[in-house]
């Protein structure tokens, strides 16, 4: 049960190691960031400590397998196209501790590019075996597996001539809606990573570091699929053992 | 950067990792977390923006929002999460799609809606805050959304419970002329009969809507 009554969470480093809300190099966050100050809270209640615990939660056998979760078909006409691949990772605290059965779904484009979406217009094709999205609980080790394709990178209507590198969207709870994240995974050697105005709304080029996935050779299936390490860190749970008077 | 200060690697035991830092949920986030707002078939079961279904204990309630930017557009694209007390004053901290009730909600409005986004819930009841005062009964509420860079954290408060928001806690942390940015109006009742609250969420400018650093 995450109610979390003695628990505390380490502050959010906005100041350097998130992103601003307000940052002019990705155009749509200027209209869409407060000008105001958030208002800190300094004595948390059971409001903002307590969190969904994914222990129970029903998940379909496939939903965190992209390359069948969505096919059409049989045997192995019905596999999406695209490089093969299994994401795998850890969900951890910033003490290094296991962050078990919480729910982490990711979301990404296709082998071309494309996402399945409806506001998605771009020239790639759509891939009719490919929906684009798995969730899964991570396991009593914090560990969490994926497979799928590798998503394409894409062009968008920031700049004259702005391209996403290729990104797997993340999105993970931890143990309190505090922890709560959602951020982007991209690949490791992936050269339009520096013309990113969304990587770029990071100022400290280790932030981009811990969002990049390592390819994992030792780990790679012969005949089958690359394997990528992404592990994700949620912020640090201390334990409280006297009242705050 | 304070992450080469906070990295203690050579004790094990002291190790501390900086947080996985945000970035935007995008344009698309609806194919990860809101599949029938992107067109894609939903999976068996899908966290939506139904939290109280028909043995839910406590009054039914529907709250629909909007959330506008700095310039006074609808940020269409945006994705609500809820997390709320039950009827009792409890969290529901064991997620399950057969709960009668869940404390966890999503809400995305659909491409026709203009920006409309639901929720069908129950009243929440009143939480204990660590002062030994009782909360006024309050939602929480985290927006995601393109532009959004990290997530932003409010709350959606009843214009009902005047005596209780005056008196609450938590709100007492907020500027007085800008508490009125979290109080959702009562506005009449829905189809199925059920108390209609709404609330617009402005993300910048006049009446910017007050978020939360916790």
């Amino acid at each position: 049960m995450a109610l979390n009554e003695h628990t505390a969470f380490v502050m959010r480093d906005r100041l350097h190691w998130h992103p601003p809300a307000h940052d002019t190099g990705y155009k749509t966050a200027v209209a869409r960031s407060p000008r105001q100050a958030l208002v800190a809270i300094q004595t948390p209640s059971a409001s903002e400590r307590s969190g969904p615990d994914f222990d129970r939660m029903a998940l379909d056998a496939h939903d965190n397998d992209l390359l069948m979760n969505y096919r059409q078909g049989g045997e192995r006409d019905g596999l999406p196209i695209g490089e093969r691949m299994q994401l795998f990772g850890r969900v951890i605290d910033q003490f290094g501790k296991p962050v078990p059965h919480t729910l982490v779904e990711m979301w990404q484009a296709n082998a071309g590019g494309r996402y399945r979406h409806k506001k998605d217009s771009y020239a790639a094709p759509l891939d009719p075996n490919f929906g684009g999205v798995g969730r899964t609980v991570s396991d009593a080790d914090g560990w969490y597996r994926f497979r799928t394709i590798r998503p394409g990178p894409y062009p968008w209507p920031n700049d004259p001539n702005s391209w996403r590198p290729a990104h797997i969207h993340m999105s993970v709870f931890g143990p309190s809606i505090s922890t709560r994240l959602i951020t982007q995974l991209y690949f490791e050697g992936d050269p339009l990573i520096p013309f990113c105005p969304i990587v770029n709304t990071l100022n400290d080029p280790e932030a981009v570091e811990t969002l990049t996935a390592r390819l994992d050779m030792a780990r790679s299936r012969s005949f089958d699929c690359l394997v990528y390490r992404f592990d994700i860190v949620t912020r640090g749970a201390l334990q409280t053992y006297f009242e705050n008077f | 950067m304070s992450y080469d200060r906070q990295r203690q690697p050579l004790d094990p035991h002291s190790v501390f990792l900086p947080e996985s830092p945000s970035q935007t949920a995008g344009p698309y986030v609806h194919i990860g977390l809101a599949l029938d707002v992107a067109g894609l078939p939903e999976r068996d079961h899908e966290i939506g923006n139904v939290m109280a279904g028909p043995d839910a204990e406590g009054q039914p309630i529907e709250i629909a929002g909007r959330v506008l930017d700095g310039i006074g557009d609808v940020v269409a694209d945006v994705l609500i999460e809820a997390w709320q007390a039950d009827a009792q004053g409890r969290y529901v901290t064991d997620f399950a799609f057969d709960n009668a009730f869940n404390s966890l909600g999503r809400a995305a409005p659909a491409a026709t809606d203009a920006g409309h986004w639901t929720l069908h819930t129950v009243k929440p009841g009143r939480v204990m805050h660590p002062d030994g005062i009782e909360m006024a009964p309050h939602v929480n509420l985290v927006l995601f959304a393109r532009g959004i860079n990290v997530h932003l954290h409010t709350r959606l408060y009843f214009d009902d419970e005047q005596q209780a928001n005056q008196a609450c806690p938590f709100m007492q942390r907020v500027p007085p002329s800008r508490r009125h940015t979290l109080v959702a109006q009562r506005n009449g009742d829905n189809d199925a009969g059920q108390p209609r609250y709404d609330i617009v969420i402005r993300l910048q400018g006049d009446h910017e809507t007050v978020f939360f650093d916790f």
